[in-house]
């Protein structure tokens, strides 16, 4: 299997739009690495790029050591899996599978027990005499994983492959695109919007922007240490809450000050380090499910319950604080909790902080 | 109540059109049938009285239409063929192919389509018969190897083929050439069926060129070499109708053939957009 790297890589359009801005990143042998960010951040050009199908403006590429800016698709060893399937429509599975094979002129004795092995694999014996047409999504969809791994590439590329599937059908891709990963062993990169994928299967993820790398780390890191708001805001659903205002300092301990009225104190021991961010824009995170309802310590707030959402082993309280929307996850309060306020606290050390969008530790 | 008039009142009107429409074809294969004379009595005969093939045997033997059906068919089944080649080849790479200049080539291939026929007939020809072409079948051929209607109507097509079909060829490590043979081809064989409908359509029946391009009689096309015997055998309505009878049929057969290719949708299934 193989190393993928990417060294200093840029895409500008004609026309001059920056679709990828100086990416650099290394994916190693049989790591599974999920691109993720909002729609037009770049993570497609990337793997385009990587895959050959996009010309680089900038920078260079290299799979297992060897620059590959000039080398065609075909050459790169790589398979990729589209998110519309793309399946020959008038090729029944066993051809759709035996295609890349046949063009590389495998025998044909060959090519069965690859293709056969594979369908195997991916349960699909049964339908290797249909035609695209004839299959369920699900089914489309692992004919189409099928052609990627029939070949046994260096490296896979995936761009969105889940994205057409129903909700049902998506967990349980997900999970066997990472029990094949497991079961290959093979270099994965994956492109996704959808933070919930990246999360559980990446082995590290890449959070774009604009085209630009936000953040490179494994996904509980990213979860727990996320480096500047975008990222807080993009990994976790449902999403960091953020209340916004400037940094002050209140009876001489550095303190963020909303315009709705809320404060909120920071430690004595932070003071050295949060006094340079003073009169400097601010935002206080805090994840839903950090958020303690009904508790009660020196700084707790009273928030008024705008909405319940029950989802059974949890529920989601919308609530508003001084102005402030938050959600916060929690076990369901008794039954007889409705729309009133609630007291709520920050526990210390869930709490994020970012200036000017950056991330600031406050360990 | 009313809608049922309606109904009815539509579809009279519909049989109306289908009988004015069909009547003169109808009377064309009739009269085909009939002996000689029998096709202008007064009052008109819609069926014949006995049923002859005599003009049609006279066609065989006294005219040599097999000579001209022959040349028909080379013609038509060349000039589709070969053009459907280069007009897929040409959609294929406006649709598919980014180029500099793509765009401002296309549209000055379009705007072609303005210019009248006629107006290229004479430098055609006179080009042509430099070129020593003039009364052989390349005159026919060579002019029809390719046309922007084909390329648009293939290009058009193939633009809702997604390029991630491309794509995977290409990721599979198909060639440029095995990608438009093995991929792409069958993909738009919808549309391939129809320009071939329309080339083999235009070709057979296509006068004027012909008329223009081919002297000697042994090179004449169907059109042609009817329009001839209008001259020679004015008499004979008959056996002019026994001509067009013959001439219009490989046309409804090819048509019949292809009709169902023709509205089949062969992309479904492939891909989920």
């Amino acid at each position: 299997m193989a190393k993928v790297e990417l060294k200093n890589v840029s895409k500008i359009y004609m026309g001059g739009h920056k679709a990828v801005d100086n990416v650099s990143f290394n994916i190693d042998d049989k790591e599974f690495v999920v691109l993720v960010g909002p729609s037009g951040c770049g993570k497609t050009t990337t793997l385009r790029m990587i895959a050959g199908l996009e010309e680089l403006s900038d920078g260079e590429i290299f799979i297992d050591g060897k620059p590959v800016k000039n080398v065609p698709p075909k050459d790169r060893n790589i398979a990729m899996v589209f998110q519309n399937y793309a399946l020959y429509p008038h090729m029944t599975v066993y051809e759709n599978m035996a295609f890349g094979l046949k063009i590389r002129k495998f025998p044909k004795n060959e090519i069965k027990k690859m293709v056969e092995e594979t369908a195997e694999i991916l349960e699909l014996e049964k339908l290797l005499n249909r035609k695209p047409k004839v299959l369920s999504g699900g089914q489309r969809q692992r004919v189409a994983l099928g052609r990627a791994i029939v070949r046994k590439p260096k490296v896979f590329l995936f761009d969105e492959p889940l994205s057409n599937l129903d909700a049902k059908l998506r967990v349980q891709m997900r999970a066997e695109i990472s029990k094949l990963h497991r079961k290959l062993g093979a270099t994965m990169i994956y492109v996704t919007h959808d933070q919930r994928e990246a999360m559980t299967m990446g082995d590290r993820i890449v959070v774009m922007k604009d085209g630009i790398i936000r953040q490179i780390d494994k996904p509980l890191r990213l979860y727990r240490f996320p480096k500047d708001q975008f990222v807080a805001g993009f990994i976790g659903s449902p999403a960091m809450n953020f209340i916004k205002g400037k940094m002050v300092f209140e009876n001489g301990l550095p303190a963020l000050r909303a315009s709705g009225g809320f404060l909120y104190r920071f430690d004595e021991r932070l003071k050295e380090k949060l006094s340079k961010y003073i009169n400097e824009n601010a935002a206080l995170g805090i994840r839903p499910e950090n958020i303690a309802l009904n508790g009660s310590s020196e700084q707790s707030y009273k928030a008024e319950i705008e909405l319940i959402e029950p989802l059974g082993a949890e529920s989601l309280y919308y609530l508003n604080l001084f102005g402030d929307k938050l959600i916060a996850k929690a076990q369901p309060l008794n039954d007889d909790l409705k729309y009133e306020t609630v007291g709520i606290t920050f526990p210390k050390e869930k709490v994020h902080l970012f200036v000017n969008e950056k991330a600031v530790s406050l360990k | 109540m009313n809608n049922k008039i309606k109904t009815l009142g539509l579809n009279l009107l519909l049989l109306a059109i289908a009988i004015v429409t069909l009547a003169p074809f109808v009377w064309m294969v009739s009269a085909s049938f009939m002996p000689n004379g029998e096709a202008f009595v007064f009052p008109p005969k819609f069926l014949p009285d006995t049923f002859s093939l005599t003009q049609y045997e006279k066609l065989f033997t006294r005219i040599n239409i097999g000579r001209f059906f022959l040349n028909s068919f080379i013609l038509s089944v060349s000039v589709t063929f070969i053009s459907l080649f280069f007009n897929s080849m040409a959609g294929f790479v406006f649709a598919k192919y980014k180029f500099a200049g793509k765009d401002k080539l296309f549209k000055l291939l379009l705007s072609s389509m303005i210019i009248p026929a006629q107006v290229t007939m004479l430098p055609l020809f006179l080009m042509l018969k430099e070129m020593g072409f003039i009364n052989t079948y390349l005159a026919i051929i060579i002019p029809g190897m390719a046309n922007i209607f084909g390329i648009f109507l293939i290009k058009q097509y193939a633009e809702s083929i997604p390029d991630s079909l491309i794509e995977a060829a290409k990721i599979d490590g198909a060639s440029d050439f095995q990608i438009y043979y093995k991929i792409f081809l069958p993909v738009i064989k919808p549309i391939l069926v129809t320009l071939a409908l329309f080339t083999f359509m235009g070709t057979w029946n296509d006068f004027i060129w012909p008329l223009i391009a081919l002297s000697d009689q042994s090179m004449f096309t169907l059109p042609v070499a009817l329009a001839n015997l209008m001259g020679e055998h004015s008499q004979d309505p008959e056996l002019m109708m026994a001509g067009s009878t013959l001439t219009i049929l490989p046309i409804i057969i090819v048509f019949l053939v292809l009709q169902k290719q023709y509205i089949k949708g062969i992309m479904l299934g492939s891909v989920k957009e």
